[in-house]
């Protein structure tokens, strides 16, 4: 990738690594491409090393080694204020001395922007998250979702071409957050802004995104669309990082042209796609989806091994069935069924053989 | 059912009949009196160290019946006779009887001292008189004048008058530099003995100048400690702290051995070659000796409070403004410095009270020059015994505090103050 290209990338990380002590790395060799108008989600449990990424793409933080360039100009030793990038803070940061308008001209009058023009822009942002009527008002009298979109406004009003995205939404309920969402996204696509969105929320990342990168340990793990992430996770965190998952231990038994069998511990064997084994005998976990396990003999796909699993426990959540059952040792291996009409209530004690499609079946890195 | 609905407050009773007030009253009745005998011991010593002794100072201030006391006759006479009458010979007869009466009692000394506040020069005339009463004998306004021609004075009698009575505005007037002049008018003090009011004007102006000079030094320094990790700013904030476990007389004592004409400071300054020998600066005795150990001493009392408001600061204000596009120095004057106020506010107020009301520093190492106005409070509480001018000068200062208090409230609000 040549800098000046044309399809170079918006926003580039090149072999960038942070350490705040120097004795231990916080990121390790970060490289990732952000394209223009994009929505990139950098999800990750606390401590992975996303926040991070983010204040050093802010200016907050400096990167310990490698270059971060937005737009094809490299910006490790460019000031925050001159980087023209907007921030949304996990707490807001809206100023409490300064009314919401007030808030919102602040970008603007750094800028120097005349008094009518500054004005025509508050309105307009505030209009845009329907905020119209509380310019007015001291963000200590709003509610939090209401905060939340002044904070959005305010960091889109001086239209900065990337937007950053500090777990925003981290501090609403679960309805509020739902809604923001949509409306996050909604204005995403409206004003074709480029979104770098931090979170430690998969449902968040995998409902917003156009891509995810999944942090862990200082190192990007998988950076996909959502569906791909969820369908396809390329080794064992990200599969139970994402989603949930049901792990079995094995061994590789035979492996040929995207297809593999396992051997598990208590002597089954499964069919798998092979994802981080490479040949016979090699040590793997098998990840499998609750809700892609099947025990009615009619919809497990022809040929395939099955293995014997015994209930444990059968709980009744509305939409989906839960069956948790003992497979190969393991006891707590879950079973979704959705509550379609006939659907058949497991009893606990009652064994059943289960079987999955083997590209649902996921041969990953061994524990 | 709308009707009831609006009827209902009124009506509501607890399940057994009694109204649903008195029920509740009763239920935290217990709860409340307990509540009140746990503060009652801090509320008595309250009383007994605070309100009772400052009801004293501002009674004190307004009061003084030691002539109504110890010349009832003369006093009596002033009663009966309206202001502008001239002194006839009852009044000269009871004056005599009351001068040998209190001559007798030994209290003649106070009388005489009490006039003297009023005027000059009266107490000696008071004391002869005394020694001589017992001999006066009728013609007395004759006799009297004959002791000494100043008893027909009518400005003595003026001041007779005024004193006899034991409620008197006249110490606010002396320590406002003015006094009650022959016709009742009140008039300025010449003004080569004008004190109070310049001493005022200079103890404000003092405390205003150390005020600024705390906030300048404690500003940085809160700021630091503020924005430090928490185990190097726990080893400053000893160092602030340090001063508070310290007696404030050794604290004293160190300024005067670095600040005087010999100290540590001037013997540097000679030694590296900044001042001759005979060119030491004056540090001490005087005002700057003043404004320097009392900024030490106050500066804790700035660093505290805003430190505590700063520590509170969520750095996230700041970074947002620079993501917004203001440079560091935009973004500390518009958004964090407006977050310090109610620090700064409370700081600032803290510091000024304590330095408007600061006695041993000034006595110490403030000369001729650095007194301020509590030095003579002292003054007339120690040395002359003038309790009611001391306790007006008080008053005054007391007042000019809850003022400024006012007015902070006014413009800040008390509510946004926070202290630590």
């Amino acid at each position: 990738m040549n800098a000046g290209r044309g399809d170079e990338a918006f926003v580039a990380f090149e072999h960038v690594q942070k350490s705040y002590d120097g004795e231990t790395l916080v990121v390790k060799d970060l490289n990732l491409d952000i394209g223009r108008g994009e929505f990139l989600t950098m999800l990750g449990p606390s401590g992975s090393g996303k926040t991070t990424c983010l204040m050093m793409l802010a200016g907050f933080e400096t990167a310990t080694h490698g270059e971060i360039r937005l737009a094809g100009r490299p910006i490790n030793s460019v000031p925050p204020e001159k980087r023209g990038i907007g921030m949304v803070f996990q707490n807001y940061a809206l100023f409490p001395h300064m009314t919401v308008g007030e808030n919102l001209a602040f970008p603007l009058e750094v800028r120097k922007l005349g008094r009518a023009e500054i004005e025509a822009k508050v309105k307009r942002a505030l209009d845009m998250v329907q905020m119209g009527a509380f310019a007015a008002r001291r963000p200590a009298q709003l509610s939090g979702g209401q905060q939340q979109r002044i904070a959005l406004a305010r960091a889109l009003v001086f239209e900065p071409e990337l937007v950053l995205m500090d777990e925003p939404l981290g501090a609403l309920d679960k309805q509020l957050r739902e809604h923001m969402q949509f409306e996050i996204r909604r204005l995403h696509e409206r004003l074709g802004v480029t979104v770098v969105y931090v979170t430690h929320d998969q449902g968040e990342a995998l409902t917003m995104s156009d891509r995810v990168a999944v942090f862990n340990d200082g190192r990007i793990q998988q950076l996909a669309p959502p569906e791909e992430l969820y369908e396809r996770p390329e080794n064992r965190f990200v599969a139970s990082f994402i989603g949930e998952n049901n792990t079995l231990e094995g061994v590789v038994e035979t492996i040929s042209g995207g297809a593999c069998t396992v051997r598990l511990a208590t002597g089954e064997i499964l069919d798998a796609a092979p994802v981080n084994v490479t040949r016979p005998g090699e040590r793997t976990t098998v990840s499998i989806r609750p809700e892609r396990v099947e025990f009615k003999p009619e919809n497990i796909p022809p040929g395939v091994h099955t293995v014997e699993a015994e209930v444990l426990e059968f709980i009744y959540m509305g939409d989906v069935f839960r069956t948790r059952m003992r497979v190969a040792g393991n006891d707590n291996f879950v079973m979704k069924c959705r509550n379609s009409v006939g659907q058949r209530k497991l009893e606990p004690g009652e064994r059943v053989p289960i079987g999955w499609a083997p590209h649902d079946a996921r041969a990953l890195d061994p524990l | 059912m709308a009707e009831i609905a609006r009827d209902a407050p009124e009506r509501m009773t607890a399940a057994d009949g009694t109204p649903l007030k008195a029920a509740l009253a009763r239920a935290q009745g217990r709860a409340r009196r307990r509540a009140f005998l746990l503060v009652a011991p801090l509320l008595v010593f309250v009383l007994a160290s605070f309100v009772i002794p400052i009801g004293q100072m501002l009674h004190r201030s307004v009061h003084n019946p030691v002539f109504s006391a110890n010349m009832p006759a003369t006093t009596a006479w002033f009663g009966a006779n309206p202001v502008g009458t001239e002194p006839d010979e009852a009044a000269f007869a009871a004056l005599a009887a009351d001068l040998a009466a209190a001559a007798e009692a030994r209290t003649i000394g106070a009388v005489g001292t009490r006039v003297n506040y009023e005027m000059q020069g009266t107490r000696s005339l008071f004391t002869s008189a005394g020694r001589k009463a017992d001999d006066l004998e009728a013609p007395f306004r004759a006799a009297m004048l004959d002791l000494d021609r100043r008893w027909g004075e009518p400005e003595l009698w003026n001041t007779m008058r005024n004193v006899s009575s034991p409620y008197t505005a006249n110490f606010y007037l002396a320590a406002a530099d003015r006094f009650r002049d022959l016709d009742g008018g009140i008039s300025r003090v010449a003004p080569e003995r004008q004190v109070y009011l310049t001493l005022f004007q200079r103890t404000f102006l003092l405390s205003a100048l150390i005020t600024a000079i705390c906030l300048l030094l404690g500003f940085p320094i809160a700021h630091l400690l503020a924005t430090l990790p928490l185990r190097y700013s726990n080893l400053l904030m000893i160092l602030v702290l340090l001063p508070f476990w310290t007696s404030l007389l050794v604290r004293t004592t160190a300024w005067m051995a670095i600040l005087q004409g010999q100290g540590v400071l001037n013997n540097a300054l000679v030694a590296l070659g900044v001042i001759g020998d005979d060119g030491r600066i004056a540090l001490m005795y005087n005002q700057a000796g003043t404004v320097i150990a009392m900024t030490h001493i106050l500066l804790p009392f700035m660093v505290l409070p805003l430190y505590s408001v700063m520590r509170n600061i969520n750095p996230s204000y700041v970074r947002a403004a620079r993501s917004l596009g203001a440079s560091s120095w935009t973004a500390f004057r518009r958004v964090y410095v407006p977050q310090t106020l109610p620090g700064v506010g409370a700081g600032a107020l803290l510091c000024f009270i304590l330095a408007v009301g600061y006695y041993i520093t000034p006595a110490l190492v403030g000369g001729a020059s650095g007194q301020l106005i509590s030095n003579l409070i002292a003054f007339h509480m120690q040395n002359s015994l003038n309790w009611s001018l001391a306790a007006a000068l008080a008053t005054l200062l007391l007042a000019a505090v809850l003022l400024l208090y006012w007015v902070y409230d006014r413009l800040v609000g008390v509510d946004n103050m926070k202290l630590g």
